[in-house]
């Protein structure tokens, strides 16, 4: 962020702040591409794996939440510190459900990949792709102060909810069809919920970058 | 609370426009415009020599006192113009009481400070004083402090005391606005703590603009904050936004920390 404290100290705090921010998110980007890659390549490996990331960002939000009280009690910021600091202490929230989230996709695509599979994976991963994106999006947005980039992630919300409901539509006709599909099915489902939770909760992200720039809290304003 | 002082809540009681002093050839304030609100705290922040105390001291002509000061533009006070030369100072100065930095009893028992503006406006009965006293004191939440000793000398109060001596000094002669000019810098946390609980409790009675150099004092008893850098009234609002999200990038910079 632009101009310095005259308290370095202060400068150095929010640096790491920012930073561990941005590590803790790289994880969950990580998690999101793994969580979704161990489905399609069929690769349980990998799925425990990205269980086992889901421990790491745990503790990275315990760590982050920790160094934001202690800056708003030694520091007392006020501003766009304040907005800052705060905001950073509902992001990782935000970053620690997307954890959840992907956890549990890996979790499904374990059981999945015990059965044969249901069908060529085409809308998952591109609903995966979408949503890392708009994760790294909403971080970096949040980096540098960026409120267009953030409106962006806002607006690309739909394209995720959309594909969510094509995909939601699509395993409903394999159940109407075989029930014996249901059991992939209704795991597919959930797979395909979770990433629309993920998109949503990189938005929650992207919306609260815009009131930590702006002062404007647009929450519950975009349809 | 008079029911003519509710109805005025809300309205400026002091109104500051276009004004500019200069002390020689040096400006101190530049073209500041300002409405200082009945019943609420108004705090001036801003760097030293940026006009806060200058503007403060303009309210009840204590520049007078300074001979290279010269003022143009308006302050008005009730209506009236502060710097009318048919304004009575004396009874401005009653109307508008002042506190200042370093707390400054007289060399004189507690009861004898507190009386002192009554008996200078020719108030003499003791019934009178008496009353004034006690209810001074309780305003300025030192009354059970220094009750039972009000004929020592106020000089040896510890500095919190003496400030709020100084406070119900202030009071003891009714005023309607009172200027503090950095009220707590010379105190520890508590005593400025408790100063701050009695600018709360003073304000339902009183207007009051403080200068503090002490900007979680003004985030924490102001109404309104106006922020000042070298003469200029950069910005002025709620406080709450002054110190959330304010509109000018100068001020934004000050509070956080980042100026210079």
């Amino acid at each position: 962020m632009e101009n310095e404290h005259i308290s370095k100290a202060f400068d150095i705090e929010l640096n790491f702040l920012r930073q561990s921010i941005l590590i803790m998110g790289g994880k969950v980007e990580l998690m999101i591409a793994d969580s979704v890659k161990s489905l399609v390549e069929r690769d349980t490996v990998l799925a425990e794996r990205t269980i086992a990331l889901d421990h790491e960002v745990n503790a990275a939000e315990v760590a982050i939440d920790e160094h934001c009280l202690e800056l708003l009690a030694l520091r007392q910021p006020v501003g766009r510190d304040l907005r800052f600091i705060t905001i950073a202490l509902k992001i990782v929230t935000d970053l620690e459900r997307i954890g959840d989230q992907c956890a549990n996709i890996a979790k499904r695509t374990r059981e999945l990949n015990e059965e044969p599979p249901l069908k060529p994976y085409i809308d998952i991963p591109r609903m995966a792709h979408r949503a890392e994106i708009m994760v790294k999006e909403a971080l970096d947005a949040f980096v540098i102060g960026d409120a267009d980039l953030a409106v962006k992630v806002c607006n690309d919300d739909s394209y995720v909810d959309d594909l969510n409901s094509q995909i939601q539509r699509e395993l409903l006709t394999y159940m109407i069809e075989d029930p014996t599909t249901i059991s992939r099915a209704m795991k597919l489902n959930y797979i395909s919920k979770s990433l629309e939770r993920v998109a949503d909760h990189a938005t929650n992200v992207a919306e609260m970058v815009i009131f930590m720039v702006k002062g404007k809290d647009i929450r519950h304003m975009i349809a | 609370m008079s029911q003519t002082q509710k109805q005025n809540d809300g309205a400026p009681i002091l109104t500051v426009s276009n004004l500019n002093l200069h002390y020689g050839t040096a400006q101190a304030l530049k073209n500041v415009s300002l409405d200082m609100i009945r019943h609420q705290v108004t705090a001036f922040i801003g760097p030293s020599g940026c006009g806060k105390s200058t503007l403060l001291r303009c309210f009840n002509r204590m520049n007078d006192l300074v001979e290279s000061a010269r003022i143009d533009g308006s302050i008005r006070f009730n209506g009236d113009e502060v710097n009318d030369s048919a304004t009575d100072v004396i009874s401005l100065r009653r109307r508008i009481g002042m506190v200042f930095q370093q707390s400054n009893p007289f060399p004189k028992s507690i009861y004898e400070n507190i009386v002192y503006g009554l008996r200078i406006a020719g108030v003499n009965d003791k019934a009178t004083l008496d009353e004034a006293v006690e209810q001074s004191l309780k305003n300025a939440a030192i009354w059970n402090e220094v009750k039972d000793r009000l004929n020592d000398s106020a000089l040896g109060l510890s500095g919190g005391q003496a400030q709020r001596i100084c406070i119900a000094r202030a009071i003891a002669v009714n005023p309607e606005i009172i200027l503090m000019d950095e009220p707590c810098s010379a105190l520890d946390p508590i005593s400025t703590l408790k100063i701050e609980e009695l600018i709360e409790e003073l304000k339902s009675k009183y207007t009051i603009v403080i200068v503090t150099h002490n900007m979680q004092q003004a985030a924490r008893v102001s109404d309104v904050t106006a922020f000042f850098y070298l003469g200029e009234l950069i910005e002025a609002g709620g406080t709450r936004k002054i110190f959330t999200n304010p509109e000018k990038k100068q001020t934004e910079d000050y509070i956080t920390g980042r100026f210079g």
